[in-house]
């Protein structure tokens, strides 16, 4: 029930915003996310964006992803991710 | 690479990425056992992992040290058999609509019903997308009471909250909802704080931590000594959420990491967090297996109680047993895997299902039931 996609917003008015997921588009609730802006990438549950994505993120998340388990890295042990404090 | 790529990647479920992150656990996860009393008991708390691991096969591929137990992480598997007892009395209300997200529908009350038997009985009752398709429902029907059932944890509450929000700033009479609504951290002191605890890891949920944050779970790192990672749904996500733990413990620390950091700021949804806080109030909550546990919960607030359909309609609370055989509950606080159950299988199917965890697409049973172990 957590599930969540991740869609660009087209257009937004009165925090409503018409949000393109993979070519299926919706109407999206920005009630939680009021900093969202036209072109940014929401993440959606159940009709409301809960968060703002980072395109940056993700790529940096894939970058690591092949650095760890890239052939020269079978033995990786530096860190991954981001730790609280 | 476009920026729409990145999110959708086939790199995200890279099989030659996979091997590799499989080929580090394999290494990892004996030398973390040989820490632990030769075996590592990771959890995922979050049903969409349950059902992200059952659907990627990645199970059979786990070394045998390890073992993945499912968590209290399912909405409605969590949801007290008292607490659905008062749904399904709700549907027994005259002229009301029932709205829900489609996972309730086949859970059965004590007396063995559930709402789709109670709609060909002829009870209103409508699956909707969003509690905002309700709120809507309820403007276009002002002569009809229209209940959204909400269920679920820090993820779905401020959604709801928010549709609440905006009946309210309608002005909206004939619109009201349950607030059954379970609160991850504390769910987390209860395993712990149970002596038969076994939990050597917690794989934190990934869009209850985009609301929270990272703070909420310093305590199980700090004195529980218990490393946490918040972790995402693709398989490359979950196969380094669990080597992350592994070095954890390899490492001989106990720390609150975060994986799923393109979607997880350690402060959470800060606008999420204060629409919840206005619309809800932390409270008591019944949970399946263990019981009414204070502060475990949300209900509405005062300001918002006009909106509490349990208020509305006078529906009190009953305790009322669990299905007879049914080991759902040992299965929510990770002492049984699906298959440790009489039923699973055999009484207990998707199609005749006894326990919430065959019911929902997020239960363990379900998950287990449909891709295997």
């Amino acid at each position: 029930m957590c599930l969540a996609v991740p869609g660009k917003i087209l257009s937004l008015k009165n925090n409503n915003a018409e949000v393109d997921f993979s070519g299926v588009r919706r109407q999206v609730s920005l009630d939680l996310v009021p900093d969202a802006r036209k072109n940014d990438y929401v993440l959606v549950h159940a009709g409301f964006a809960i968060q703002v994505l980072e395109p940056k993120e993700a790529e940096e998340t894939l970058k690591l992803f092949a650095e760890i388990y890239g052939k020269d890295h079978a033995d990786a042990s530096g860190p991954l991710g981001h730790t609280n404090p | 690479m476009k920026n729409s790529d990145r999110f959708s990647s086939p790199l995200w479920r890279d099989r030659a990425l996979g091997a590799a992150a499989v080929a580090e656990m394999e290494k990892l996860a004996p030398r973390a056992a040989a820490l632990t009393g030769g075996r590592v008991n990771f959890m995922e708390v979050c049903g969409t992992h349950t059902m992200a691991i059952a659907a990627s096969g990645m199970r059979k591929l786990f070394p045998a040290e390890l073992k993945m137990l499912s968590g209290p992480g399912c909405p409605v598997c969590v949801t007290s058999q008292g607490d659905i007892d008062r749904v399904l009395a709700l549907a027994e209300m005259p002229g009301v609509i029932i709205t829900t997200f489609g996972d309730m529908l086949k859970v059965k009350g004590s007396k063995g019903l559930d709402l789709h038997a109670m709609r060909e009985k002829g009870a209103d009752i409508r699956v909707v997308y969003s509690p905002l398709d309700a709120v809507e429902l309820a403007a276009a029907e002002p002569a009809r009471q229209v209940v959204f059932i909400g269920v679920g944890f820090e993820t779905t509450a401020p959604v709801i909250a928010g549709a609440v929000a905006r009946a309210k700033a309608a002005g909206l009479k004939n619109f009201s909802s349950t607030a059954f609504f379970k609160l991850v951290p504390p769910a987390l002191e209860l395993l712990l704080s149970d002596p038969e605890n076994r939990i050597h890891g917690f794989m934190l949920p990934g869009h209850v931590s985009a609301i929270i944050g990272l703070e909420p779970y310093r305590f199980v790192a700090e004195k529980h000594k218990v490393p946490c990672v918040v972790t995402g749904f693709e398989p490359l996500d979950i196969l380094t959420g669990i080597n992350m733990l592994l070095r954890q413990i390899v490492a001989g620390k106990a720390l609150v990491e975060d994986e799923y950091f393109r979607v997880v700021r350690k402060a959470g949804n800060p606008a999420a967090q204060r629409l919840m806080a206005e619309v809800f109030t932390v409270s008591a909550a019944s949970w399946r297996a263990i019981g009414t546990v204070p502060a475990t919960g949300l209900e509405f607030s005062a300001a918002y109680a006009a909106f509490d359909a349990v208020r509305r309609f006078k529906i009190p609370y009953r305790d009322a047993p669990e299905p007879k055989g049914c080991l759902c509950g040992g299965i929510l606080l990770g002492k049984a895997l699906p298959p440790d159950c009489k039923l699973f299988g055999k009484v207990c199917t998707p199609s005749n299902a006894v326990g919430p965890c065959m019911v929902s697409s997020e239960g363990a049973c379900a998950a287990w039931f449909k891709y295997g172990a």
